[in-house]
């Protein structure tokens, strides 16, 4: 993982001293609400139905074990007690006082993290596969170029006031883990024919109020070009993106009001202005970052086969989380360990600090210090030897770390929804909770398999519901929560946006159309192995649409 | 408002001159885009040094042909939210590599100081007194920025590797 | 529910309360009669109509240093007068998320599990 130099701390730093005085000035009244708003979105503090909230980036996802025991210090010392994981591998504190946040950002920053550009109309926190580093089938580690590209977007004097957010994305392997398509810009690391590393570039997807999926606008821009191709891009949206109206203001808006092949166009002239200049990322600039990269000292280690088969026929639960959570690594002997953080009548994505504590611990003894976190708002240990996973097992079990349901229907993505968030129409969190608690049988969970559960508190779509195999949008009516339920959504290199399966149901309904939605899968599908996605491909909504709403 | 120009509060030297009235001679004045388009030719052989107020939706492209004859461009940030200005500050001094005085007008607040600077504004039209009287403090801020910027500082990118050839961050022209 | 900071046009239909979010800490507030702001709803000043709405709010509004965006809230009111949330949003800002915290404490999600849906 990316280590600080002098100069990334210095940069920190001087944004705390920097903040502590906006801080200041604002509890003086020297600066009004209305001029502090801005200047506290750029450093990720948001205020929500209760409370502030600190919004902190984890760079592509990834942590350090000294890293994720500062949050559980944070957590404990300046909140209560716990800390939320979201959709852009991001962590959030919902109860920081105002007065308090200098001081909480000060020891963030003592280990390298900080809430820059969580929020805001800049670029914000790249995301990557939580796998980049480790996966098999990856290209090559898209987090050095992931690393540039944010050093160079934070505190852009171009691209800090843009008409809205910006969101990237990087990938390096044929099967997206990182959903690109959902990105305002994503970058999809390959070969061409001639075995150069570039990107394919592709710009204009979005969820929210009008859903797009990206489109590619570069098939492959050589490596050296990034940066300024990138700044072509950024500069493009922010002269001609659209600032009359907050709900048009998005690239994906520009892209498909210009038509992508104009879009491009317009890019490729502003960056002729760039492309050979000081933004060129010669070998040199890029050995330099990825010097800094520090990848573990693998043992040579065989396959642990036999010894794992032997552990795995003896104990029933430990086998079922190893085929449910643990992955092939590109290293032989060694393992990728997903942590599942959706426990039965859980919220999805948090981690109370005692649990952080004991997974930044056994990260220290069985992953060289390192832990990701991925959009699915899971975490994983990525770099286990295969031999270590029954003593690892044994330690995650009593912390409720060890819930075998990674990708299965109780692995929900869910936003916060209406008890904490100020945009949202309605609750997610008890919805999930609920049908964790329908579903709470492991055997019927692996009956139905692969089964994506996205949840959205509001049109803003920050559970991603309108990827998921089954999306779950809250909406008002009348005063009451309603919900909206799509279908066939898909968020990997076959990205697709879900259907709307018909009118909303109310709250109570919600868990019990879940559960006739998993019976119907069951009915419909033609084989135990036929997937519940592909299922809903073959079949179409027609047949759920008649089983749920029979009898409502 | 108070002018800051070169880290201290300064008199304006220019004039505004609104549309239709007479452009004094060996006076700088700014006169409106419009302006400026309708009588280019005659504005340009003028005596004395010549400025214009350039919108933020409007390319700055147009100005090309005559960025030698212009001695400052005002650029405008209606609310300080609409950041369109820096891209046109940034394609007039590394795309077209205008050298004269450039201004930035309207919602100039203390917090977008240094962005404005490395973006490559020299004269600042302050919103508030009290952020004017404060300007060198707050550009001093920061020590160390990681893209190369219109202020002369060398990125830290390049200062990281040894031996770089500062030259390359040099605008293109 | 659609942000009540998007309320343009004062219109009251029947008793509301002033409430904003402290400076401090963010925390859910109401505004007082004698303009102080307090946590406890019961506390709050009432108004039932638009001119009495008008002044609770641009008192509020002045008050940029104890407030942050205070707005209209409804209210329903008991036989004794007593106020409680006018709707789901406003029964969630006064007690808390509905779901159980690692921290909570016990009155507030006591007070969440009356939420009248």
């Amino acid at each position: 993982m990316y280590v600080y130099d002098a100069f990334d701390r210095t940069l920190v730093n001087e944004r705390v001293v920097e903040f502590r005085d906006q801080v200041t000035r604002r509890l003086s009244g020297e600066l009004t609400e209305e001029e502090f708003k801005p200047l506290r979105l750029m450093n990720g503090v948001y205020l929500q139905l209760h409370a502030y909230m600190l919004r902190i980036a984890i760079p592509y996802g990834t942590l350090s074990s000294a890293q994720l025991r500062m949050l559980a210090r944070i957590a404990r010392r300046y909140d209560r007690g716990y800390g939320h994981f979201t959709t852009r591998q991001n962590i959030q504190f919902h109860w920081i006082k105002l007065a308090e946040l200098p001081d909480a950002m000060a020891e963030l920053a003592s280990v390298g993290m900080h809430g820059m550009q969580t929020s805001g109309n800049n670029v914000r926190n790249i995301t990557t596969d939580q796998w980049a580093g480790v996966a098999p089938d990856e290209i090559a580690d898209p987090r050095i170029f992931a690393e540039l590209i944010r050093q160079h977007v934070t505190l852009h004097p171009e691209f800090s006031f843009m008409p809205r957010k910006f969101k990237i994305a990087l990938g390096a392997s044929r099967h997206d883990r990182a959903a690109l398509r959902i990105h305002d810009m994503a970058l999809r690391l390959h070969r061409n024919a001639a075995g150069e590393l570039g990107f394919e570039v592709m710009v204009g997807g979005g969820l929210g109020r009008t859903p797009y999926l990206a489109k590619t606008i570069k098939p492959f821009l050589p490596k050296r070009d990034v940066l300024s191709y990138v700044e072509a891009v950024l500069r493009t949206y922010n002269q001609f993106g659209r600032r009359d109206n907050i709900w048009k203001a998005r690239i994906k808006i520009l892209v498909h009001e210009l038509g992508p092949e104009a879009f491009a166009r317009e890019v490729e002239a502003e960056w002729q202005s760039v492309k050979d200049g000081a933004l060129v990322l010669d070998d040199e600039a890029v050995a330099e970052i990825a010097g800094r990269f520090r990848y573990p000292d693998y043992k040579r280690l065989e396959d642990a086969s036999p010894q794992l088969m032997a552990a795995r026929r003896a104990d029933r639960r430990f086998d079922a989380w190893v085929k449910n959570c643990v992955f092939d690594h590109k290293i032989p002997g060694y393992a990728i360990v997903t942590v599942s953080l959706k426990p039965e009548g859980g919220t999805p994505g948090d981690a109370s600090a005692g649990q952080m504590d004991a997974l930044a611990a056994l990260a220290d003894r069985f992953s060289f210090g390192e832990i990701r976190v991925g959009h699915e708002q899971n975490l994983v240990l990525p770099h286990v030897a295969q031999r270590e996973l029954p003593a690892l097992w044994r330690e995650l079990e009593p912390l409720d770390l060890a819930v075998a349901n990674v990708g299965l229907i109780s692995d929900i993505i869910s936003c916060p929804g209406l008890d904490y968030c100020s945009l949202a129409n309605a609750r997610s969190i008890p919805i999930a909770q609920e049908i964790t608690r329908r579903f709470r049988n492991l055997d019927l969970q692996r009956d139905l398999g692969r089964l994506h559960v996205n949840i959205s508190g509001c049109i803003n779509a920050c559970g991603h519901h309108h990827v998921g195999h089954i999306g779950i949008l809250g909406v008002e009516k009348n005063g009451e929560e309603f919900y909206q339920i799509t279908f066939g959504g898909k968020a990997d290199e076959n990205a697709t946006l879900g259907a709307l399966i018909g009118p909303a149901v109310p709250y109570r309904q919600v868990a019990d159309v879940v559960e006739d939605i998993a019976a119907a899968y069951l009915e419909l599908r033609q084989r135990p192995d036929e997937l519940f996605i592909d299922t809903v491909k073959r079949t179409g909504v027609e047949p759920f649409r008649e089983r749920v709403y029979a009898a409502r | 408002m108070p002018l800051v120009e070169n880290g201290r509060i300064v008199a304006d030297r220019y004039r505004r001159v609104a549309d239709g009235a007479p452009v004094p001679d060996r006076v700088p004045v700014i006169v409106t885009a419009q302006r400026f388009l309708a009588e280019a030719d005659t504005l340009i052989r003028r005596d004395g040094s010549l400025g214009v107020e350039w919108p933020n939706d409007r390319r700055v492209a147009e100005l090309k042909p005559w960025l030698g004859h212009l001695a400052l461009i005002a650029l405008n940030f209606p609310k300080f939210r609409d950041g369109r200005a820096y891209s046109q500050a940034r394609q007039l001094r590394e795309t077209y590599g205008f050298r004269g005085t450039l201004r930035a007008t309207g919602d100039v607040l203390r917090d977008q100081f240094h962005f404005l600077a490395r973006a490559g504004f020299d004269s600042f039209d302050v919103k508030k007194p009290a952020d004017a009287r404060v300007f060198a403090e707050v550009l001093a801020r920061y020590s160390a920025y990681y893209q190369p910027g219109a202020d002369g500082r060398i990125p830290v990118l390049r200062r990281r590797v040894p031996g770089a050839d500062t030259a390359k961050s040099r605008q293109t022209l | 529910m659609t942000s009540p900071l998007d309320q343009k046009k004062i219109k009251v239909t029947g008793p509301v309360v002033v409430t904003a979010n402290r400076v401090d800490d963010g925390a859910v507030i109401y505004r007082r009669a004698d303009g102080a702001w307090t946590e406890q709803l019961a506390a709050a000043a009432i108004a039932t109509d638009a001119a009495g709405a008008d002044a609770l709010l641009s008192g509020a509004r002045d008050d940029d240093l104890g407030a942050i965006g205070p707005y209209i809230a409804p209210v329903k009111l008991a036989l004794d007068g007593a106020p409680a949330p006018g709707n789901l949003r406003e029964a969630i800002r006064l007690g808390g998320p509905t779901i159980a915290l690692p921290a909570a404490p016990p009155a507030r999600v006591a007070e969440a599990a009356h939420v009248c849906l």
